[in-house]
């Protein structure tokens, strides 16, 4: 299906075509042109979703590197549509709320590169069926999303946040790519959809804990999880547009749709039940409970997120119970779970979105989202105040609004837990409810305070520089009004949804139950008076009451307990890496060449001492070895003649005139062992460095012999001593072994493989061509490398000389 | 440093273009013959190294108004196009062909993708060794 690899690469070509566009549609009117893109790929993508919902699933396989398991594979089924259908459509609303809320000053051109980059990028993580594909688009969000938070980079706190940001997600990234290898390393695939089916046999090879302990670890850095969430309220300094998208309906979803998406291979084991939802659980309290002390309104949205994406997180986790149930009744209950976990998913999108582009417009139209310079705007501000409302309720968890609905299926899949009989501790069992309940209290809380402190009570007096407060631009209300709609509508026609998105997903994370009756539960709307209706009765009861008198409670915030952050932690930890890698490198970065050599060779010597005698493989074998020429021992002679001269020269130009002999001796000696490839490379390397020598030679200081004190010279005596002997007993213990069949026979056929006779050179530009392409690559980066610093230090020297 | 090197200038105007003749030989004939793309490229910046010492910088400049470093990136971005290119007709990343061709003048020819490849290599090197020889030796002065 060559759409979906299409929707992969239309926003990576746009991004690189936004610089020259940005040319002719300057100004805002660029967004125009990067809007067709999530509007184009929504369009193409919804056009899908029937034959989805019919069971179809769209997998696309394009060769990449083959020889090592890697293709590049499309695989669009239910579980990606939902995530597809999020990134292009909130990135459509998102692209056109940002047209009117960026200024003309700001570097627009820029920002769209950067959000088409992260587009395309998202869209890979949730389309590709090969993990090292996923990886590399994984990666490449991190990358794009460290750029966009860093977007206005003169601020040392963007700067800070996108580090932190960056620093998180790739360290969780690399992690997981250990888990990715991992399982190939008992599979022997890199396919998605074949690990599913191999699920079994991962879950019996010792690998397994490891392997899913390291994609989890990706999961949860990626998704904001406790206690991996530190990064994302200070990635709230990007603009506002690219926090409503990225932090609520998109990067931050990577992980969760890591779980869903791994939920068929690691389920079956109880440990990934007990990981995902207690970690999820905590993050949803810790985030909630968090979320209430902020006074900057996108903080707060911050927290508010970390708090919902734990939530999903855990239902997730209660899902997977699923795996290990037997009867069939209680796999439809904890089906239930994953069920409200995609509903969620996306109700949390849909609200979310919209409260982020609420706060935006109170940044750009007040100046300032500080809580306590805010209130009294709903008559103020009409249409903002009531997508605030819509979109608080349905965070809060009530009735008309779709998060009422989704709350109350989370409230049923904790309670839920009681029937496992997986579980043994029971007192884990009755924490759930309780946990999840007190997170809801404390998300109820944090939702009032967005409506009421904002919308109600008094204008605060404003302040220097503070403009009055007016409705915003029609233009910039349609997207969270669309949004807004969208909470509203999902409430009344739910099943539409269950049927037609959560449905197909549903199939993907399910495999094996594929088609079971009760895998789509009918949402209703009015459940009757069950438990999950009491707790949410509770969760408004005990809430308002907090609410009330929350002025009275809240200084417990400042107790010692909770002003102990992580953040702390990470500032000190990160503080303390800076410092001893100063130390580490003072200590070793002498400036002197000799100190370099040294520790180069002393590494060598060790490594090949520690190779040699830890193995005990001291094998000499020359029964194979060709007799000793004549000219042959001529030339060595030479060489070795040349090289001790070197040690007595009494002038550079004779070291360098003898170190030349020396090279074109190895030179001459390839031409007898018939390698005319080397000698050639040997004599131009020769001369090229030599005139490289003679160019340095004309400045470099006086040759002076150097008195060294004499416990020097026998450590340098040493060490050199050693390095010859290291490298001689190397050199002869490689005639009488060899760990591996000689390769050689494999190139007999080269010409006819490659179409080229020398042999030599088939090997660079064929078979071994991804080695000598990026060698090229090497070269260059090192080229340009050695050009900058030859270059900054020179301009450094202009700059002394003009302070003096 | 004022130079009065007549002879060597004269032998360098010839010898310049006989280097280049050779690398670009060592270059093209190194599918089936010794050479190839890196040991044509130093080749070549070997002789552009040579004209740097016989004439000053500023000389040789006027005579070659291109900067190596846009070389050597021109050079990686054959190396890897080429690369790309076979994955735009469905075969793995990197995978090469030949062709052979009837030209008019030099009868059966073997046109390949590894040409362009080795080309793009031979180009890395020539810019990069001169930028660094430029690079060291301007600093100097």
């Amino acid at each position: 299906m060559i759409t979906v690899l299409l929707a992969i690469f239309i926003p990576f070509i746009a991004a690189c075509l936004v610089p020259f566009i940005h040319k002719l549609l300057t100004g805002r009117r660029i967004g125009w042109f990067v809007i067709t893109v999530p509007l184009f790929l929504f369009i193409i993508l919804l056009r899908l979703v029937p034959s989805l919902s019919d069971g179809a699933s769209y997998l696309y396989t394009f060769p990449w590197i083959p020889s090592a398991g890697v293709y590049f594979s499309t695989h669009l089924d239910g579980l990606s549509m939902i995530f597809a259908l999020l990134i292009t459509g909130i990135g459509s609303l998102v692209v056109l709320y940002s047209i009117y809320y960026l200024s003309e000053r700001e570097a627009i051109g820029r920002f769209y590169t950067y959000l088409l980059l992260f587009m395309g990028a998202m869209l890979g993580v949730v389309l590709s069926d090969n993990l090292i594909v996923l990886y590399v688009f994984w990666e490449l969000t991190s990358i794009s999303s460290f750029l966009l938070i860093a977007f206005w980079y003169h601020r040392k706190q963007s700067r800070y946040g996108a580090k932190k940001s960056m620093l998180i997600t790739v360290t969780g990234g690399v992690l997981m790519l250990a888990g990715f290898l991992m399982l190939y390393t008992i599979t022997g695939t890199f396919s998605l959809q074949e690990l599913i089916a191999m699920r079994d046999m991962i879950a019996a090879d010792s690998l397994f804990i490891p392997a899913m302990l390291l994609v989890l670890l990706g999961a949860f850095t990626k998704s904001a999880q406790f206690p991996f969430h530190i990064w994302l309220p200070d990635a709230m300094e990007a603009p506002t547009p690219v926090s409503a998208y990225l932090h609520s309906a998109t990067m931050v979803k990577a992980g969760i749709y890591l779980v869903a998406r791994f939920t068929p291979v690691f389920a079956g084991h109880v440990t990934w039940f007990y990981i995902v939802s207690c970690v999820g659980l905590l993050t949803m309290l810790w985030g909630s409970v968090n979320a209430v002390k902020q006074t900057d309104l996108k903080a707060l949205l911050a927290f508010s997120t970390v708090s919902q994406l734990g939530m999903i997180m855990s239902l997730l986790g209660v899902g997977s119970l699923a795996f290990s149930s037997a009867e069939s009744a209680q796999i439809t209950l904890f089906t239930a779970a994953s069920f409200a976990a995609l509903f969620h998913l996306i109700n949390h999108s849909t609200f979310k979105g919209s409260l982020f582009m609420v706060v935006g417009i109170l940044d750009h139209e007040l100046g300032t989202r500080n809580i306590r310079r805010l209130g009294g705007l709903a008559s103020i501000m009409p249409i903002t105040f009531t997508i605030a409302l819509i979109g608080s309720f349905s965070m809060a968890g009530l009735p008309p609004f779709n998060g009422f609905l989704s709350k109350e299926l989370f409230f049923e899949a904790m309670l839920s837990l009681k029937d496992a009989n997986v579980l043994t501790a029971d007192t884990l069992v009755l924490l759930f409810p309780i946990v999840a309940w007190i997170g809801s209290i404390f998300t109820f809380i944090y939702c009032m305070i967005i409506v009421f402190q904002t919308f109600f009570g008094e204008v605060p007096p404003p302040m220097p520089g503070q403009r009055p407060a007016r409705e915003a631009p029609i233009q910039m209300l349609i997207s969270p009004i669309v949004l807004g709609s969208l909470v509203v509508l999902i409430f009344i026609f739910p099943n539409l949804l269950g049927t037609y998105i959560l449905g197909p997903a549903m199939n993907a994370v399910y495999p094996q139950f594929e088609g079971m009756a009760g895998l789509v539960p009918k949402i209703q709307i009015w459940h009757g008076w069950g438990l999950p209706i009491i707790m949410t009765v509770g969760v408004i009861a005990a809430g308002a009451l907090l609410y009330r008198f929350l002025r009275y409670w809240k200084g417990i915030y400042r107790l010692g307990i909770l002003q102990w952050t992580l953040d702390r932690f990470y500032n000190s930890l990160l503080l303390k890496v800076e410092r001893a890698a100063s130390v580490m490198t003072r200590t070793y970065m002498t400036g002197s060449v000799r100190d370099y050599v040294a520790y180069i060779m002393l590494f060598f010597i060790m490594s090949v001492g520690i190779g040699l005698f830890g193995f005990q493989q001291f094998i000499f074998d020359f029964s194979n070895d060709a007799a000793v020429e004549i000219n042959e021992s001529i030339i060595v002679f030479v060489m070795m003649c040349s090289s001790i001269a070197i040690l007595f020269a009494k002038s550079r130009i004779t070291a360098i005139i003898l170190n030349g002999v020396l090279g074109y001796s190895i030179a001459i000696l390839f031409v007898v062992f018939r390698a005319p490839d080397l000698a050639l490379t040997q004599i131009i390397v020769e001369t090229v460095t030599t005139v490289l020598f003679l160019l340095c030679f004309y400045y470099l200081p006086e040759w002076r012999t150097e008195h060294k004190s004499l416990s020097i010279r026998v450590r340098n005596g040493l060490i050199a001593a050693a390095s010859g002997t290291a490298v001689t007993v190397v050199a002869l213990l490689v005639q009488g072994h060899s760990l591996h069949p000689t390769i050689s026979i494999y190139y007999e056929t080269a010409s006819r493989l490659a179409g080229g006779l020398n042999v030599v050179n088939t090997i660079l530009g064929d078979f071994r061509a991804f080695d000598t392409m990026l060698e090229v690559l090497v070269l260059f980066i090192a080229g340009l490398g050695v050009y900058s610093l030859v270059k900054l230090r020179r301009k450094k020297g202009v700059d002394h000389s003009e302070e003096k | 440093m004022k130079k009065n090197d007549v002879i060597l200038q004269t032998v360098t105007k010839i010898v310049f273009f006989i280097i280049l003749t050779f690398g670009v030989e060592l270059f093209l004939s190194g599918h089936n013959n010794p050479g190839g793309g890196f040991i044509g490229g130093l080749v070549l910046s070997s002789a552009f190294v040579l004209l740097y010492l016989v004439y000053d910088i500023e000389t040789v400049h006027r005579g070659t108004p291109f900067d190596f470093k846009r070389v050597a990136a021109l050079g990686v971005l054959l190396a890897v196009s080429t690369g790309v290119l076979s994955v735009l007709f469905g075969e793995p990343f990197l995978s090469q062909t030949t062709w052979l061709v009837e030209l008019p003048v030099f009868g059966e020819t073997e046109l390949g993708t590894m040409t362009i490849f080795e080309a793009g290599v031979a180009l890395t090197v020539l810019g990069v060794v001169v930028t660094i020889i430029l690079g060291i030796s301007e600093d100097v002065e």
